[in-house]
């Protein structure tokens, strides 16, 4: 069993409507990218886990080694609604941690184009030709605009606002601080899909996709890609001092599933999963939530942000409002959260946004990030959700070497 | 009087709505532990044991989240006001507000609801088929 697990190189392609470049152009732009910066060759590797949403039975893990090397090692295709990226990370991470590998590749990669809303099934304009029964609720028609939406923004939506019930200081005005927050962090990331910055009246003002969301506040399809080499802290220490120093280590993992709550069939809960994830990464990685120095949190919509400071213990119990009101969440507040723009600005790629958002902390860590660099980044934890539902929390510390 | 106009047959838009004798939801509930799930069940999310019962559920509550849907798949009708209702027996329940602008300004988070049904469509053999929805409540 190994004692630590690093990562020791790591990249991603810009997230954008990439029209003339297919998913294998993205995956292995980001593999040989994570490759390269980690000094490193296809030859080294011991395994690969693949993530891709909309591919999932496409073998893309398979199809990225043909275009960059087929050396006959495992391959892990992992689909794990929007944790699938994430999930690729998790399984390099255990196939390390069990011994088996000392080097493994994760690689997350979507192509989605314009797909537009997902979730929530259609609506038949005519009721079918004679009603009868189907599937578990035993439904005669789409239920879709009848019993409420199972759309992602109305979802998510609904979670913010049940959070609102419970913190009267909670409401638009803060949901909609995040997205300015996080429209405002993009302008310094050249990876971004978008990179505009909008007032927060702006964001108020646009057009309404499920309340209090506005479009400005949901992220936007696309595509692109994202990579991670991992490496054993043996396997480490048997490379160069340059190497050593832009490892970051990978001090926690956890995925989660959802326990059981009640309420949970009408309305997802996406607050205790990720307090579980957020509460054994803590403990795996000896940190507390006062140690980071950033967080890339899960922002599918601007209502998810607000409820994820409380959730990772970023903010005081129920203080969620207060802490974006505070201004602590913007990159030169307290904790900066989605300097790279987020979900909502830099885009979501699916299967490619849980290694993305690891490649961003490493950045920071490394004192890579550029312009957007926190200044003396050392400890910093990225967080996904997807729903059905599953979370992933990883905690990145600075090499001490 | 006593001769209505119900011959029209009817069909609850979803296993869990009753008709009779008066609108009301069904819950599967499980015997061990008490869990209520709305769906047909292999066995318990909560404890895992596999024997429920059907228990009716209250048909008044409090709206617990909402969202005003703009936005939705073609042929769905917009814009609506998706409500998540906490029942006073403590069931959650996710269906449309009725009866109210959808507009914020219009809808306070805590309200008292209660459920109501309607008709949502008549197929090629002329049964209807009801839908159910909450409404503000008195008080």
């Amino acid at each position: 069993m190994s004692d630590s697990v690093w990562i020791l190189g790591a990249s991603m392609t810009r997230f954008a409507r990439h029209a003339d470049r297919d998913l294998l152009d993205l995956a292995s732009e980001a593999a040989l990218g994570a490759l390269e910066d980690g000094g490193v060759s296809v030859q080294d590797l011991d395994v690969l886990a693949c993530g891709s949403l909309f591919a999932a039975n496409a073998g893309v893990g398979q199809q990225l080694l043909g275009q960059i090397g087929q050396t006959g090692i495992s391959v892990y295709n992992v689909a794990n609604a929007c944790a699938t990226g994430a999930t690729a990370v998790r399984v390099g991470v255990m196939a390390i941690r069990s011994g088996e590998a000392s080097m493994a590749l994760a690689v997350g990669a979507e192509k989605m184009g314009k797909m537009g809303l997902l979730g929530g099934s259609r609506g038949p304009a005519e009721p079918p030709k004679v009603f009868e029964p189907e599937g578990r609720f035993g439904s005669v028609r789409s239920v879709e605009g009848i019993l409420g939406t199972k759309t992602m923004p109305g979802v998510f939506a609904q979670a913010g606002m049940r959070y609102a019930h419970d913190h009267p200081d909670v409401g638009f005005e803060q949901f909609a601080k995040v997205a300015h927050k996080n429209h405002q962090h993009s302008t310094l990331n050249p990876l971004a899909q978008y990179r505009k910055e909008f007032s927060l009246d702006e964001i108020k003002a646009s057009p309404m996709v499920a309340y209090p969301n506005t479009l400005l506040m949901c992220c936007p399809t696309g595509d692109g890609a994202a990579a991670a080499v991992l490496v054993s802290g043996e396997r480490l220490r048997t490379l160069s001092a340059d190497q050593r120093r832009r490892a970051v280590k990978l001090s926690a993992s956890v995925l989660t599933s959802d326990p059981y709550v009640e309420g949970g069939q009408a309305q997802p809960d996406v607050n205790t999963l990720t307090r579980n994830a957020a509460c054994a990464a803590y403990e795996q990685a000896g940190v507390a939530p006062e140690d980071l120095d950033l967080v890339e949190l899960h922002d599918c919509f601007a209502s998810a942000e607000l409820l994820h400071y409380d959730n990772l213990g970023l903010c005081a119990p129920g203080g969620a409002g207060d802490f974006i009101d505070s201004g602590a969440p913007y990159r030169h507040g307290a904790l900066p959260v989605n300097v790279s723009g987020g979900l909502i600005s830099k885009g979501h790629p699916i299967g490619a946004t849980g290694v993305a958002n690891i490649y961003e902390v490493a950045a920071h860590l490394r004192g890579e990030a550029g312009e957007r660099q926190i200044p003396d980044a050392r400890v910093g934890l990225a967080h996904v959700i997807g729903l059905g539902s599953s979370c992933c929390v990883h905690i990145l510390e600075r090499s001490a070497a | 009087m006593a001769t209505e106009q119900t011959l029209t047959a009817r069909v609850p838009l979803v296993a869990y709505l009753a008709l009779e004798p008066e609108p009301h939801l069904m819950a599967q509930q499980c015997r061990a532990c008490g869990a209520r799930f709305f769906d047909r069940r292999n066995g318990c999310g909560s404890c895992g044991r596999p024997s429920f019962e059907p228990v009716p559920v209250a048909g008044t509550g409090h709206l617990r989240a909402f969202s005003i849907v703009h936005r939705a798949a073609p042929g769905v009708a917009v814009p609506f006001v998706s409500a998540i209702v906490e029942t006073v027996d403590g069931a959650t329940v996710r269906a449309n507000l009725l009866d109210v602008p959808p507009e914020p300004a219009a809808i306070r988070l805590g309200m008292a609801v209660r459920l109501v049904t309607y008709p949502a469509g008549t197929d090629s053999e002329g049964t209807e088929c009801v839908a159910f929805g909450f409404a503000p409540a008195e008080n």
